[in-house]
């Protein structure tokens, strides 16, 4: 088994001390955790919204479980929308109308989503670079298709009313405040599997991959093995994160299966460091934010968006946990 | 200039510190805050948008100060569901009382469940989606000025009595598509016409309509309808208006889901002749009139006030008039009771004239067919349209029984 050569990955030094504090996380990286932690227990007794806390933490998992392809294995998927909005769309259509209960609901758009990331791995990994972004965009598309057209997709109007239904079928999650807690959970939860992974040795064999692939092949791994298991994960956390999401608002729509929700993933990475444990939270925490606190400006939402996008690009290419990382001297 | 990482700092934190408009004031006790959702980036800019939110004010302070004070703010809902919600939540856990406009019927019918789960009131002006009045009515919601029954059901049924008795749809592939041509389809049957095919191209990402077209005028119908919204209506107008048809064919284009602003858009030329259904003209009559060139001045671009701007007055009016009926203490109380004392309350303006807001929600005006009038017909901006039939309000829209309203019994 290729997985039993660990010790033969080349790694950088940093990454091998990475290994050593709490949970694999480095010091920085364990204070940084706690914060975060503080943040989601605090959040909506400061004040906040819980509404909007908890579309920031389901697309700050979707932009993590899209880091772990980018980041880790150096995949630029342009379809993850698809996996997300399909995950959005069966949770929808199984508490709804099957009337499962949300974790199973939860379940199922993971599964699925894990189902169509197997199926459109297998076909886009046999290619690199942009031909693999070309590839699952086009496939990405074929699903949104399919969204328009197959009738439990609502078509247009979305699967709407969706109930939010009660956990385990005993705890009620109406109250905005119940489904928060159960959001936290499963972002927290999709947050600690990814940073698992990503410090396994089987992330270690991805990060070689990224790194350089021939030499990896030539080390003894069958690099299309690892680069599918990565997507399948990949999908299948965005797939719950969509499920999540779709549960929370009660609607499971086109926007989430369109290719510019593909293109939002993206700039969160981008925005958040590309390749940090926790830099797409803090992507999708500044998009999601933008868009949510702006909206009462009107057209002027998307040229912010625009502008901070370039603002990024030409002076912060690390994005702005990167940046914050590289200046302190520690990883993220 | 180079381009600094602590330029680029110095003139973001600048930019921060301007102060923005947000008009998130705590609710008080005796101020109504009406929030008017729409689109203000997109393609409804022009229908709905920020003339929308002027409108309302308009309406707002016309109304005066009855003991209670009135706030209006606006939002732009992207066209997106799940923005619609959030924003819809938002609002209502935040003290808006009403949320007035929504256009785009996947987002009007996503905050009309909002709205219900909050027991607030709500006023859908700009959907288009009859299914807000049927299938899915609530006690909470009135939908304003139009819907697709009524809009298929005049340029259907009133277009085959002016005279264009055979059909030729070009249909958008996908649900709405569908619901507009078969409810058209089936108005143009029942008053005598025939439907002579259709053909339904893919949705989105159809451009090129040429094709469509050829095997439109190839069926030899008087009419083609087109069974679609949006960019795609104004592309398919414009290249049916490169092929000629309108101009040699005699061929009528009705345009099943179109406004006064994609006309001004168009411009008389490339529009002319187009048939259209609407329930307000600023040009219909003195009082029409005589409202329009009263708010025009007023509002950007100076657009005159069309069906959805002026639905927004009015709603804005009637849900006010309830209001300082009942009290503020009561309608912030419940979005049920303000609906059903706007229902019990006759609807009456300079704008659409009188109303009656029904059981379902369903607000009963007349509708009107226009066709567009060429450039010679036309004396300058905003004239555009000749009236050809007018359905009388008891007729125009989909009878109570119809509906499949739950909150109609039977």
């Amino acid at each position: 088994m290729a997985s039993q050569n660990t010790a033969a990955v080349p790694t950088l030094p940093e990454e091998r001390t990475a290994a050593q504090g709490a949970f694999g996380f480095t010091k920085p990286q364990f204070l940084t955790f706690l914060l975060l932690l503080a943040f989601l227990v605090g959040a909506p007794f400061a004040g906040l919204y819980p509404v909007f806390l908890m579309k920031l933490l389901c697309f700050g998992l979707f932009a993590c479980a899209f880091n772990l392809l980018i980041g880790y294995v150096g995949l630029l998927s342009f379809g993850h929308a698809a996996y997300f909005g399909m995950g959005g769309y069966i949770a929808g259509h199984m508490a709804k109308v099957v009337g499962l209960s949300p974790e199973l609901a939860i379940l199922a758009g993971g599964a699925v989503a894990a189902g169509l990331g197997a199926v459109f791995g297998w076909i886009a990994i046999r290619r690199q670079g942009i031909y693999f972004a070309m590839i699952t965009l086009a496939l990405a598309q074929m699903v949104y298709f399919f969204c328009v057209q197959a009738p439990f997709t609502g078509g247009e109007d979305g699967i709407q009313a969706i109930p939010r239904g009660k956990l385990f079928g005993l705890i009620d999650l109406s109250p905005d405040l119940s489904m928060y807690w159960v959001v936290a959970a499963v972002f927290l939860i999709g947050f600690l599997l990814i940073h698992r992974i990503v410090h396994s040795p089987f992330g270690q064999v991805m990060k070689a991959i990224r790194e350089n692939e021939p030499r990896a092949t030539s080390l003894g791994y069958r690099t299309d093995d690892y680069k599918l298991v990565a997507f399948i994960l990949s999908s299948a956390l965005a797939g719950v994160a969509g499920a999540t999401k779709s549960l929370v608002f009660g609607i499971a729509t086109l926007t989430d299966v369109h290719w510019a929700m593909s293109g939002e993933v993206v700039l969160m990475t981008l925005v958040g460091g590309l390749g940090t444990v926790f830099g797409p939270v803090v992507g999708a925490a500044v998009i999601v934010t933008m868009q949510n606190y702006l909206a009462e400006m009107g057209a002027w939402v998307t040229v912010i968006q625009g502008g901070i996008f370039v603002a990024c690009v030409l002076a912060f290419r690390r994005g702005i946990l990167g940046e914050i990382a590289a200046r302190l001297r520690v990883k993220l | 200039m180079t381009t600094t990482r602590r330029g680029l700092l110095a003139t973001g934190a600048a930019a921060a510190m301007l102060p923005v408009p947000l008009s998130r004031a705590r609710a008080q006790a005796n101020t109504i805050r009406i929030g008017v959702m729409n689109d203000q980036s997109g393609p409804y800019r022009d229908i709905a948008g920020p003339n929308g939110v002027i409108m309302a004010q308009i309406a707002a302070q016309e109304f005066g100060n009855r003991g209670f004070t009135v706030e209006v703010i606006g939002a732009d809902h992207q066209n997106r569901p799940d923005v619609g919600v959030n924003l819809a939540r938002q609002w209502y856990d935040q003290g808006v009382d009403m949320i007035l406009d929504v256009p785009t019927s996947s987002v009007g019918l996503a905050v009309n469940n909002v709205a219900r789960e909050k027991n607030k009131a709500y006023i859908n002006v700009g959907a288009a989606t009859s299914d807000l009045t049927g299938p899915q009515c609530s006690p909470n919601t009135a939908h304003w000025v139009y819907d697709t029954y009524m809009l298929a059901k005049s340029t259907g049924g009133a277009m085959v009595r002016a005279g264009g008795d055979s059909w030729f749809f070009i249909t958008a592939d996908y649900a709405f598509g569908h619901a507009l041509e078969r409810d058209t389809g089936n108005f143009v049957r029942a008053a005598g016409g025939r439907v002579m095919g259709q053909v339904r191209y893919p949705f989105p990402a159809t451009s090129d309509f040429s094709s469509f077209i050829l095997q439109a005028q190839a069926s030899r119908a008087k009419v083609i309808g087109l069974a679609n919204a949006g960019a795609d209506t104004i592309n398919s107008i414009k290249q049916i208006a490169e092929f000629g048809l309108t101009r040699r064919g005699g061929v009528k284009i009705a345009a099943l889901l179109m406004f006064i602003a994609d006309v001004h858009g168009l411009g008389l030329e490339t529009g002319q002749g187009l048939v259209m259904t609407e329930s307000f003209y600023w040009d219909l009559n003195d009082r029409s009139r005589a409202f329009s060139r009263r708010v025009q001045p007023r509002l950007n671009n100076r657009h005159m006030p069309n069906m959805v701007t002026a639905g927004n007055y009015s709603a804005t009016l009637h849900y006010l008039k309830a209001v300082a009926d009942m009290g503020v203490p009561a309608s912030k109380a419940s979005g049920i009771e303000v609906l059903n004392r706007m229902k019990a309350m006759p609807i009456e303006d300079e704008a659409f004239g009188r109303g009656t807001l029904r059981q379902d929600g369903r607000v009963l005006i007349p509708s009107y067919l226009f066709e567009v009038k060429s450039p010679g017909e036309s004396s300058g901006p905003w004239d555009y349209m000749k009236l050809l039939q007018t359905t009388p309000a008891e007729e125009a829209f989909r009878p109570l029984a119809e509906g499949n309203c739950p909150l109609v019994r039977s």
